[in-house]
């Protein structure tokens, strides 16, 4: 294998005949594309999402579904209950397939409300600046102070313990963060030329923040955002540990190991499984977290 | 009537727990169409105040007085909203440094079309073609094929290009370039300016350039301006200023420069001391403590700048007789 470029092929690589431009996102993308373990825990993230999705279909089984033969079964190979049954012998493998379709669901849609607030937000605060700014950090430094699980507990009890309530409770506290990353680097970006350059042809503010400020800040965002669906899965998860989470027959698997939790010396498996599952998602979204820090962590442009 | 006309321009900046700076001290100055003004001095000195404070980019704890008045508007008291329809329209502006001067996170394309977009109405393909006659107008090679790049594909010299088409995609009246060739090696700075000239000829754009580089100043310019701790020391035709400067501070920035006849091999003459710091009160002449010829009057009254005795078209603010500054000119 020849480890040097001919001159030719530096030629069309290079920038005159190069076929396609690379945007700086494409570039990181591409970086990230080299980093394996990052790769590898996005492949074992997506087999896990499409087996919460598909699998109970092709099991066969429904969660609710108790197999009178088979109560309180140990995780076996035979017999068709892999990861074993609870005492009233459901299977657990599907119940913890479809309880991660909760998680999973509340992690990413948590993730999107809160980074959508949270960038909007933080953006604003950090371009404007001056007294909006200070008024609107310190808005966001009163949320601080609340307790969520207050708010949490209070909302459930005032309107039941319903899926979007439980995702609404959980972002109306995970934006905060966000805001304060996103206001920080604004901060940042708003004394560089290029601001001073938009400004000087006639842009109005609100597209600098827009077109200016947004698609800059898209790194932190994406890196941030990794850290935040760990984050909201398990707050998910405590709410759910709680008794404040989604209600049976639906489950996720903070119910699951709730569940576990209380019959840990009777069923060990109960606990073992579902909190096996939550700590391999929570890696492998670390690690791409890691990932994209890496890749979006460059001085080129 | 000329195209802009400043009148006793002061930026002030107030501070916390310390006296305001002024960082330009009543500068008046006009300028006609298709002519272009140097202002040179040294870092600090207010050149790139002046000008921010015309199109409006000041840091939120300036003040500005005075007046700007530009095709017969006063820019100081613009709205922000009629400011922005000036910005990128009628008057163009070029910073310093292009590596940072260009949003990463956009093509070349989606920044030069941002001008047309917003003060012309063109369709999109227009502004396309548009744009891709100002990336030629640079004299930036294979513009057609370029323009969908990202800056970080471009080097200095090509994205200062970028930059200059930028700013002239809309055809301004005038064009303001804040240190335009300082981020640039040598070979690239004589380019740019031979551009800017070029620009400037052929297009009739007014020019307002802001450099410490006399070379670039007496190359590019039809008048200059020194500027000297805010305040304006000497302004005359590059010509004269160049041929024989009146003020000892412009002196000493000549002598300060290297040149390429000068065969006795003595050092450069450097100017003693340091100029005023930010805020510090200055009673008379702010180049008193420096000046070999200080007097008496230097240091208790501050100079006027009035025309000059010998010359029509020139202004100086000093104490001294022209002769005075002449006579050290190595």
């Amino acid at each position: 294998m020849a480890i040097t470029t001919s001159p030719s092929q530096r030629m069309r690589d290079g920038f005159a005949d190069a076929p396609k431009t690379k945007s700086p996102l494409a570039l990181a993308f591409s970086r990230f594309a080299r980093n394996r373990a990052a790769l590898a825990s996005l492949a074992v993230l997506v087999v896990i999402g499409l087996a919460c999705y598909a699998a109970p279909l092709l099991i066969g089984r429904d969660p609710a579904e108790s197999d009178w033969s088979a109560i309180a079964f140990p995780p076996t190979l035979l017999g068709g209950h892999w990861l074993g049954t609870d005492e009233l012998g459901r299977d657990l493998l599907v119940r913890i397939l479809v309880g991660g379709r909760i998680s999973l669901e509340i992690g990413l849609l948590g993730t999107l409300v809160a980074g959508v607030v949270g960038v909007t937000y933080g953006a604003c605060a950090g371009y404007f600046g001056g007294r909006v700014d200070a008024v609107m950090m310190r808005i966001v430094d009163m949320m601080y102070a609340i307790p969520y699980m207050l708010i949490a507990i209070l909302m459930m009890t005032l309107f039941g313990r319903e899926f979007h309530l439980v995702v609404l409770t959980i972002s109306a506290f995970s934006w905060l963060d966000m805001a304060r990353v996103v206001r920080g680097q604004t901060l940042s970006l708003r004394t560089r030329e290029f601001v001073d350059a938009a400004r000087a042809i006639g842009v109005t503010p609100w597209s600098i923040v827009a077109r200016h400020i947004v698609p800059n800040l898209v790194g932190i965002v994406v890196v941030y955002a990794t850290v935040m669906v760990p984050g909201i899965v398990l707050t998910e998860s405590v709410l759910s540990f709680l008794g404040l989470g989604v209600q049976e027959p639906m489950t996720s698997w903070g119910v699951l190991i709730q569940d576990g939790a209380q019959k840990l010396e009777a069923m060990p498996w109960l606990l073992l499984g579902p909190a096996a599952m939550l700590c391999i998602t929570l890696y492998c979204v670390n690690f791409i977290g890691d990932g994209l820090r890496d890749a979006f962590d460059t001085k080129d442009y | 009537m000329d195209l802009l006309e400043v009148e006793n321009l002061s930026v002030r900046f107030a501070r916390r727990d310390a006296p305001a700076v002024d960082a330009v001290d009543d500068i008046s100055f006009s300028l006609d169409a298709g002519r272009t003004l140097g202002i040179v001095g040294e870092s600090g000195s207010g050149k790139s105040q002046t000008v921010l404070a015309l199109i409006g980019l000041m840091a939120a704890n300036a003040q500005v007085s005075g007046r700007a008045s530009f095709e017969g508007r006063d820019l100081l008291t613009l709205s922000e909203r009629a400011l922005n329809q000036l910005r990128g329209n009628r008057i163009g502006m070029v910073f310093q440094d292009p590596m940072t001067s260009l949003n990463p996170f956009l093509t070349v394309e989606q920044q030069l079309v941002e001008p047309l977009r917003l003060h012309r109405k063109v369709s999109r393909r227009e502004a396309r073609a548009r744009a891709i006659e100002a990336l030629e107008r640079v004299h930036l090679p294979d513009a057609a094929r370029r323009i969908c790049r990202y800056p970080h594909e471009f080097s200095g010299g090509m994205r200062q290009r970028v930059m200059i088409a930028m700013a002239l995609v809309t055809e301004p009246r005038l064009l303001i370039a804040d240190e335009p060739t300082t981020a640039l090696d040598v070979t690239v700075q004589a380019q740019i300016v031979d551009l800017l000239r070029e620009l400037n000829r052929e297009c009739g754009t007014a020019m307002i350039l802001i450099t410490h580089d006399m070379g670039v100043a007496a190359g590019l310019c039809d008048e200059v301006m020194v500027m000297y701790a805010g305040r304006t020391v000497e302004h005359a035709s590059a010509l004269q200023l160049f041929a024989a400067p009146t003020h000892p501070y412009t002196v000493g920035l000549m002598n300060a420069l290297p040149r390429l006849d000068d065969e006795s091999g003595r050092p450069l003459a450097a100017i003693a001391g340091h100029p005023p710091l930010p805020g510090e009160a200055i009673e008379g002449c702010a180049f008193a403590k420096r000046c070999p010829h200080a007097g008496e009057p230097c240091m208790t009254t501050r100079p006027v700048l009035r025309r000059s005795a010998d010359s029509e078209d020139a202004w100086r603010a000093c104490h001294l007789p022209a002769a005075a500054a002449v006579g050290d000119l190595q």
